[in-house]
């Protein structure tokens, strides 16, 4: 099949390209060296690594080349540095296993290292003991597709993240599987990419991370027991499309992490048991809709200064607390919702009920302003004074009402 | 039988017994006679070990009482209100006491001796005062210990029953066990106690046959001789 | 002792009472799990029903039955038995068949739901143990207060308002301290605070179960020790166990000291 699917490229890239060949790697070949192919080879040439282990690193691909591996051979890098270095466009990486990578506190040394470059395409690598995973810098049209990374991160400060991407653009992240690195994917500087079905878990920091990067989008992700979940900070006009947040617990845990971020769009997500399953600071004009927030410590938190953000039609089910604020101002609005919590009745039977819903207690905001009161979750008391809180809001914004709860779960 | 030392008993402030010493030997009815708070249910409970003593000792058939439960084996005692669990049937509550002790009765005569059969099926809570102190009476006599404590046997006993308690209790002492009784009813006292125990303010104030008494009084029966001990008393 | 246990217990198995107090919870279930149909909603609302009633129901049952069998105890004395026994006898009479009218009526519903095919059967044992376990604690508080007081309008006031100090002001006191401490180190603070009030104590073990998510965003090494492991489960369920045997071995000391 593989043999197939290569003779068929060159073919293609014989029939473009009249002089492409197919170069091949192997311990017992002529050629035992990768660092020997690559500067044998011509442009567009395919290089085929056979099985075996190759002990090579700063290996540097400076020609549109395609390497391919069969069999998955291993390029062991010794942790000496950085392993494959791409500054070439059209280049392709696929079916490597790339391990121990260098570490350093003065280079970001990665596995795999685009740099200014263009339509390249890396995947069905598997990555292990790594500093920085797959680093692309300055480069556009790319695709990272299909790959695995295994990190053994336990210190922010000498861990790496798994895909990492500074001024780039048009970037494809898809189907890749990353865990235990600080940040599974990351994004600074870096437009128009689009991050579609990723597993991140089990990282240090988060499990996907923006910062000053617009109009992304990503989808169809898990976020499984990050330290938290999905941060995105300083960036403009994200898409988070149903995506599953997952049991990121700890005290600066959270699902997703919003910081000063404007017009997004927060669709048909799932935050399941998060500490916290949003953290929202300085954010505007945002969409929440149709997401499910199940058995959180907070669905939703917010933190100040968000603006004209609004959520209609989510599912707010056991949280222990569905709404915190900590001030009494609110210009955002909760129209529609599911509240499990909601008591009230429907005599009319339009499916929304009959009384307003205050989704924000009194206790969040005593938590909030003594953590330790958390021990005192469920109390007859608390009980007690929330509702009386319920009736006559003094701590709590009088005009955060959901005027028209749901009585049934929102459907989409 | 009993032996009772230097017993003192008071509930909160209030003393009930101060200092009595008493002997009750083998064989015969005792009677404990006083006025009404005069101590005679709380000396009775003192001997049972329902009331703890703050001072003195009880013994039992030469067995201090406070070491265990076991020497009430060898008493049947009738309580002064025959109020019982009013769940129960009468057979259920026989059936219970019986598996209790553990020990064979004779339950089946004395139920008979009562005219009780028809009640059998009954709820205790359903009963009159009156079935209810028979079913009491069952419950006490269908034991052979020997020694009976009856606190007021006679509270709403039809004039039947009274007479069938009284063979009853003849009976029991021409076997020679030793029965303690208090009782109001200085009729039936008189009838059948051999010897008396007065307490006044928690003392003995007399003890002996009933003649002594009427001797001591100058008093020709026996009434009369209570109620001069109790007017000297208030004069 | 098995003998008195086993007549108190028919004797409460066929009032009234047991019966009212096994419908209420029977009817509670069915009410919850077949006109809401949810599950996790259900085991949150039992939870704030067991916690505030349950306890609430062992003292005043405690304390009625205790005044309620007086002369059946009186009986008892009078038998070659000793006290402990009756009064272990009793207890465990009472306490059990509340558990059982607790575990049976809420328990019935939820297995004809389908209790054994959720995932939800760990938190909903969990409930009924710490229901059981409250029931046992209250029954026996309240025949220390019954045993103490001779009074039955006195002992029902003071087991009411035992209830109501556990149940509600004490959460106040607690949080008012807290609040008024806030600037001192108070995890441990908060922790003993709540293992002295066995209501709590059954709370915190419910919370370990359902919102753990949000206990874990408290930074505190003590509580992050606490409630992060099972360290939390084992401590709250040996001082469940204590707050048992004390009233208990209270309820053997005083009865053997009582006058009837």
């Amino acid at each position: 099949m593989t043999r197939a699917f290569i003779f068929l490229i060159s073919l293609f890239l014989i029939s473009t390209f009249t002089f492409a060949d197919t170069i091949e790697v192997c311990k017992t070949c002529n050629l035992s060296s990768i660092n020997e192919a690559i500067a044998l080879a011509k442009d567009h040439d395919t290089i085929l690594i056979k099985k075996g282990t190759y002990k090579e690193y700063d290996i540097l691909i400076d020609k549109p080349l395609s390497i391919l591996g069969e069999g998955h051979p291993v390029i062991d890098g010794n942790l000496k540095g950085e392993i494959i270095t791409i500054i070439a466009d059209n280049v392709t990486l696929d079916g490597l296993s790339i391990i121990n990578v260098g570490i350093s506190y003065t280079e970001d040394f990665a596995a795999v290292r685009v740099k200014k470059a263009k339509n390249f395409s890396i995947q069905n690598l598997v990555l292990e003991n790594l500093f920085f995973g797959i680093y692309i810098e300055k480069s556009h049209y790319g695709k990272v597709i299909h790959n695995k990374i295994i990190g053994d991160a336990v210190e922010e400060h000498n861990s790496g993240n798994g895909i990492h991407l500074w001024y780039s653009s048009h970037i494809e992240i898809e189907h890749n599987y990353v865990q235990h690195v600080r940040d599974g994917i990351y994004l600074e500087f870096s437009d128009d990419s689009f991050i579609r079905n990723n597993v991140s878990s089990n990282n240090l920091r988060y499990g996907l991370h923006f910062m000053f990067s617009n109009n992304d989008e990503y989808q169809d992700n898990t976020f499984e027991s990050n330290g938290a979940g999905v941060a995105v900070m300083f960036s403009k006009n994200i898409k988070m499309l149903s995506n599953t947040f997952k049991e990121n617990w700890g005290s600066a845990s959270y699902g997703l992490l919003l910081k000063e971020i404007n017009d997004a769009e927060i669709i048909g997500n799932t935050f399941e048991e998060n500490t916290i399953g949003i953290n929202i600071e300085g954010s505007n004009r945002i969409i929440y809709k149709h997401n499910n927030f199940i058995n959180n410590g907070w669905a939703v938190k917010v933190r100040g200064a968000c603006y004209t953000n609004s959520f209609t039609a989510n599912n707010f089910l056991y949280n222990s607390f569905d709404i915190s604020y900590n001030s009494r101002e609110n210009d955002n609005v909760f129209d529609g919702n599911f509240w499990s919590s909601y008591s009230g009745y429907d005599l009319d039977n339009n499916g929304i009920g009959d009384v307003p819903y205050r989704p924000v207690k009194l206790f969040s905001y005593i938590v909030n302003r003594t953590p330790e009161t958390i021990i005192l979750l469920r109390s007859l008391f608390i009980d007690l004074i929330d509702f009386s809180e319920k009736v006559s809001p003094v701590f709590t914004p009088d005009n955060l009402i959901d005027q028209h709860p749901l009585i049934k779960k929102a459907e989409w | 039988m009993v032996t009772i030392q230097n017993l003192h008993k008071k509930f909160a402030k209030n003393i009930v017994l101060s200092g009595i010493d008493l002997n009750i030997d083998s064989g015969g009815i005792f009677a404990v006679l006083g006025p009404n708070g005069s101590g005679k249910t709380t000396l009775i409970k003192a001997i049972l070990g329902m009331v703890i003593p703050n001072k003195g000792d009880i013994s039992v058939l030469g067995e201090n009482i406070k070491q265990s439960s076991n020497y009430r084996n060898s008493i049947d005692y009738l309580p002064q209100i025959a109020n019982f669990p009013s769940n129960l049937k009468v057979k259920e509550l026989i059936k219970m006491i019986k598996d209790l002790r553990d020990r064979p009765s004779d339950d089946q005569r004395l139920i008979e001796l009562f005219n009780l059969t028809p009640f059998l099926d009954k709820k205790l809570g359903t009963l009159s005062g009156g079935t209810k102190q028979k079913v009491n009476l069952v419950l006490t006599f269908m034991f052979d210990s020997p020694l009976i404590i009856l606190d007021e046997p006679t509270t709403g006993l039809d004039p039947i029953s009274l007479i069938r308690l009284k063979a009853l209790i003849n009976e029991e002492k021409s076997r020679g066990k030793t029965i303690l009784i208090t009782s109001h009813i200085m009729s039936f006292v008189e009838e059948v106690s051999d010897e008396i125990v007065f307490l006044l303010e928690g003392k003995i104030y007399f003890k002996g046959s009933i003649d002594e008494l009427k001797k001591n009084t100058g008093q020709p029966d026996f009434e009369h001789a209570i109620a001069s001990i109790l007017t000297i008393d208030n004069a | 002792m098995l003998k008195i246990l086993k007549y108190s217990f028919f004797d409460l198995m066929r009032s009234r009472w047991s019966y009212v107090y096994f419908a209420f919870y029977l009817l509670l279930g069915i009410v919850l799990l077949f006109l809401n149909n949810d599950l996790s909603k259900a085991v949150i609302t039992l939870m704030n029903v067991i916690i505030v009633l349950v306890p609430l129901i062992g003292t005043i049952f405690g304390v009625m039955y205790y005044y309620n069998s007086k002369e059946f105890t009186e009986l008892l004395l009078a038998q070659p038995l000793k006290r402990t026994t009756i009064f272990l006898g009793q207890y465990l009479g009472v306490a059990l068949s509340l558990s059982l009218s607790l575990v049976l009526g809420l328990g019935l519903p939820f297995v004809f739901y389908g209790l054994f095919k959720s995932n939800a059967i760990w938190d909903f044992s969990l409930l009924l143990i710490t229901g059981s376990f409250l029931t046992f604690i209250f029954t026996a508080l309240a025949f220390n207060i019954a045993l103490s007081n001779e009074n039955k309008i006195k002992g029902f006031g003071y087991a009411i308002l035992l209830w109501l100090f556990l149940a509600v002001i004490y959460d106040g006191l607690f949080l008012m301290s807290i609040i008024l401490f806030e600037d001192y180190p108070l995890d441990k603070m908060s922790l003993m605070g709540t293992l002295l009030n066995p209501i709590d104590l059954s709370r915190t073990l419910i919370l370990l179960k359902l919102d753990i998510s949000a206990l874990l965003g408290y930074t505190g090494a003590v509580f992050k020790k606490f409630f992060g492991t099972d360290l939390g489960l084992i401590i709250s369920f040996a001082a469940l166990i204590l707050w048992v045997i004390l009233p208990v071995s209270r309820i053997m000391y005083k009865s053997k000291r009582k006058d009837f």
